[in-house]
């Protein structure tokens, strides 16, 4: 065990050698690269006065490893940002100032990732449920018709985008069955059970979207699985079909779905900006498209990031789930 | 009624008659080999004992009975209560035959659940007896190990203790011991026989080994493409074979007390290596391989290397041709200190299947060293290769097949080939027969000679198989841990070795003879008792 904890350890210090990198190759793309950093952390509207104050406030004067420095220290332990009228404190993890928004970016995002993070677990449940169920059904049934009808339904969700699935859902469930309502997001804190009906579609939309992926990578590690020796080993030795299967056949399947969902996880909750505008989920997506639409450059650095965060984090902690799945990892 | 009664069996895999018209019966507490090369059918057999060919699209006709249930007309159900309670199957390839994912007293637990009611306490304590049993140094705490933290002799001990779990009337062990090295072979095969005299379970036991067999069985059942070849007790066919093929069959096999014939050995040193020493790993982990080896290979001679798995004898064999760097020591080549590869000093792999591109016909690889040192004229090229062809027993037309479309012997072959196309003196055979049946492996052994006799390589046969080696060497080292533990004419040191190890290595060897199997068996009782 000690052995696990150990690798779990360095894993983990490993992700975060990964984020300081990630932090400081974004803050370079964005402030250090040529432009004019503060003509577009002020906003197109901005007058040549307004842009020299905010010059000054960034702290572009001083080099650059002194500005990035002070990026770091903002991220680490909050610092004071100047919103343009006064200052104010900006508590870790500080990510800047919106001018135009006249918000800290950090309230920003924290009040958008709520909405972002249930349709990205939501969905990814689902499509769990989805894709390892048609995986095992195809598996099951190698070289039937059920397959082939499996694999043609799941490659046509992959292959339709995910406005025209969510429209023609909306069609079917609001429309015409009336079974769902027109969604529209509600915050779980207030209503659990309306936030729950005003996800499905978008939980579908986005489900049906991924799982093909997960439906073909199920499929083939378990037909992979199923040709093992240790397999045939139970069967010889009277184990239940049953058991074969759902303990020896699917465990070898379960790693390499873990790895393929923290994946999928942690980019989703940088935001699914089609699945989110499409249904209006007021969520990270939907303020990347803002900011990039506006020119906002705070959020958009600090969206990169925060993404890159999810995407890290979930990987880290896949990779020791997948140690947990399988121990012979750890020794590696 | 007997325990297995196979009545004119059958199996067929499409248009592929694996078993034809194969019967003979085994009686309670009887142990019986099924002996064959590969694609006789032999393990084909095993499966259909226990009905594994049902729903895998494979027709078998004739009858199977074991332990009074008709294998082919029970229901799947009253199959599934068979397999495992009344006959267990000890599997080949041990690493692969358990699951990787559970620890290895919860899958011998499991197995003991599905056909008793036992709680799953009383499973698990089931499971650490037999584990005790197939002696497993502290089954408490070991059964909890997942299967990679076995050692390979463990783990087969670990399948028979599966085996014997719900104390079955018939143990089917197929190939139970070729993955193992010799010492572990013995140990295995001594463990089944004490089984056997312990429970008075029946032993069918398929082997492409004749050695294995003269240690385990009453009697010896020999075939050949799916079809019964010669049947009787094992002191009868093996000492008086009235079958060509069990004759021929027993003639290749290779003998741990027959000196090689016709060497060539001369006295001219082509490769010297002096005190070399590989490590692996960096910091506290490093660990050498290979631990201060030295040797003189002389132009003619076949030094024979053997040693176990982990012995560092390939480690070797790769530092001899220049594929790894040494750590420490020094390689001369006609007394010149050299590094790095050299086109003098070639290897033949052991594996022809792995060690030739898939993707390239065995014309392509052969030419490769050609290409190598800079030939450019493609009709030079195919003509040199089209002799180096003939030369090792093929076709020159057999330039633009690719490695699939030939046998294991053929693609060893190839391999050969390969390393001749550079003109060496010294050639490196890393296990250039394990991978092969015995009748093709005397086959590549002659062909190695030959090749010797006429252009006077230097050979340098690593291998874990003590009678090959000897059927082919001037000289042997043995190698433990890294080190030589021994050196000297190869008679020198199979007739009266001086070393612990080595004795222990050859007292392991499997003899043909089954009395003189049964002295060597009693022999290694009082050494262990000792």
């Amino acid at each position: 065990m000690t052995l696990f904890v150990r690798f779990a350890l360095r894993r983990l210090l490993a992700a975060l050698l990964v984020l300081l990198v990630l932090s400081i190759v974004i803050y370079a793309l964005f402030y250090v690269l040529p432009g004019d950093p503060a003509r577009l952390a002020c906003g197109p509207k901005c007058t040549t006065a307004q842009v020299d104050q905010v010059r000054a406030q960034l702290g572009l004067g001083h080099p650059v490893y002194v500005q990035y420095a002070h990026f770091l220290h903002g991220l680490v332990v909050g610092t004071d940002v100047s919103t343009g009228v006064g200052t104010e404190h900006c508590g870790a993890p500080c990510l800047g100032f919106s001018y135009q928004n006249g918000e800290q970016v950090t309230s920003l995002l924290a009040e958008r990732l709520p909405a972002t993070a249930s349709l990205a677990l939501g969905a990814m449940v689902l499509w769990l449920v989805l894709g390892v169920g048609t995986g095992l059904l195809s598996a099951l049934r190698h070289g039937g018709l059920t397959e082939r009808v499996l694999t043609a339904l799941t490659l046509a969700g992959n292959a339709v985008p995910v406005f025209i699935t969510g429209i023609l859902l909306m069609l079917l469930f609001v429309s015409v069955l009336g079974w769902l309502p027109f969604p529209s997001y509600v915050p779980l804190t207030d209503d659990p059970e309306q936030w729950a009906w005003n996800l499905v579609l978008p939980w579908l939309s986005l489900a049906i979207l991924e799982s093909a992926k997960y439906s073909r990578l199920t499929r083939s590690s378990l037909l992979e699985t199923l040709a093992e020796d240790h397999v045939r080993t139970f069967r010889a030795y009277g184990v239940r079909e049953r058991s074969v299967i759902g303990r020896h056949a699917l465990r070898g399947a379960v790693p390499p779905i873990i790895a393929l969902s923290a994946l999928d996880l942690g980019t989703m909750f940088g935001g699914a900006v089609l699945t989110e505008s499409l249904f209006g989920i007021p969520g990270l997506g939907k303020s990347l498209v803002d900011s990039v639409r506006t020119e906002d450059l705070p959020v958009v650095v600090g969206l990169v990031l925060v993404t890159g965060f999810f995407v890290v984090l979930a990987n880290a902690v896949a990779d020791v789930l997948y140690a947990v799945a399988d121990r012979r990892v750890v020794l590696a | 009624m007997s325990l297995v009664d196979v009545k004119d069996l059958t199996v067929e895999f499409g248009s592929l008659r694996a078993v034809d018209g194969l019967s003979f019966r085994l009686e309670r507490g009887a142990a019986l080999a099924l002996v064959g090369e590969s694609g006789s059918g032999k393990s084909t057999v095993a499966s259909a004992l226990l009905g594994l060919h049902r729903g895998t699209g494979a027709r078998v006709g004739g009858s199977v009975h074991v332990a009074g249930v008709d294998v082919e007309a029970v229901s799947d159900e009253e199959l599934r209560r068979l397999r495992g309670a009344k006959a267990a199957m000890v599997f080949q390839d041990p690493l692969s035959a358990l699951d990787p994912y559970y620890a290895i007293g919860d899958q011998i637990a499991e197995v003991y659940r599905v056909h008793t009611r036992a709680s799953r306490r009383a499973a698990r304590a089931r499971a650490v007896e037999v584990l005790d049993r197939v002696g497993i140094p502290d089954a408490v705490r070991r059964s909890r190990s997942r299967p990679h933290e076995f050692s390979g002799g463990m783990r087969q001990r670990a399948l028979i203790a599966m085996a014997l779990a719900c104390e079955p009337d018939l143990l089917i062990a197929d190939e139970p011991t070729t993955a193992l090295d010799v010492t572990v072979q013995a140990q295995i095969l001594d463990l089944l026989h004490r089984l056997r005299e312990e429970t008075g379970t029946g032993l069918l036991l398929v082997t492409h080994d004749v050695g294995v067999a003269a240690e385990s069985v009453d009697e010896v059942l020999v075939m050949r493409h799916g079809r019964v070849v010669e049947h009787g007790p094992v002191s009868a066919v093996l000492r008086s074979p009235s079958h060509t093929y069990t004759r021929e069959l027993l003639g290749a096999v290779p003998r741990v007390d027959a000196p090689r014939t016709g060497s060539t050995a001369t006295d001219e040193v082509v490769l010297e290596a002096t005190g070399l020493r590989r490590e692996f790993g960096r910091g506290k982990r490093a660990f050498p391989a290979v631990d201060g080896v030295s040797l003189t290979i002389r132009r003619g001679e076949t030094l024979g290397v053997v040693g176990e798995s982990g012995s560092g004898k390939t480690t070797l064999g790769r530092m001899l041709v220049g594929l790894l760097e040494p750590t420490a020591g020094t390689i001369r080549y006609e007394g010149q200190p050299h590094t790095g590869v050299n086109p003098a000093v070639q290897m033949v792999f052991q594996d022809p299947v792995s060690s030739l591109n898939p993707r390239r016909s065995v014309g392509e690889s052969i030419a490769d060293p050609l290409r190598a040192r800079g030939e450019k004229d493609e009709a030079r090229i195919r003509g040199r290769v089209t002799e180096l062809l003939e030369r090792v027993g093929l076709e020159g037309a057999h330039y633009d097949r690719y490695p699939h479309e030939f046998s294991g012997g053929q693609r060893q072959r190839v391999g050969i080939a390969r390393a001749l196309a550079a003109d060496p003196r010294v050639i490196v055979c890393d296990e250039p027969v394990s991978a092969l049946d015995v009748t093709t492996q005397a086959q590549v052994v002659a062909l190695l000679a030959e090749l010797q006799r006429e252009l006077g390589l230097a050979l340098v046969f690593v291998a874990h198989d003590l009678a090959v080696v000897r059927q082919v060497s001037d000289r042997v080292v043995v190698m433990r841990k890294g080190r030589v533990v021994e050196e000297g004419p190869a008679d020198e040191v199979y007739d009266s070795p001086r070393d612990p190890y080595t004795k222990q290595l050859l007292a392991a060897v499997p003899a043909l003879d089954p009395e003189v199997a049964a002295r060597r068996r009693a022999a290694r009782r009082e050494l262990a008792a000792a």
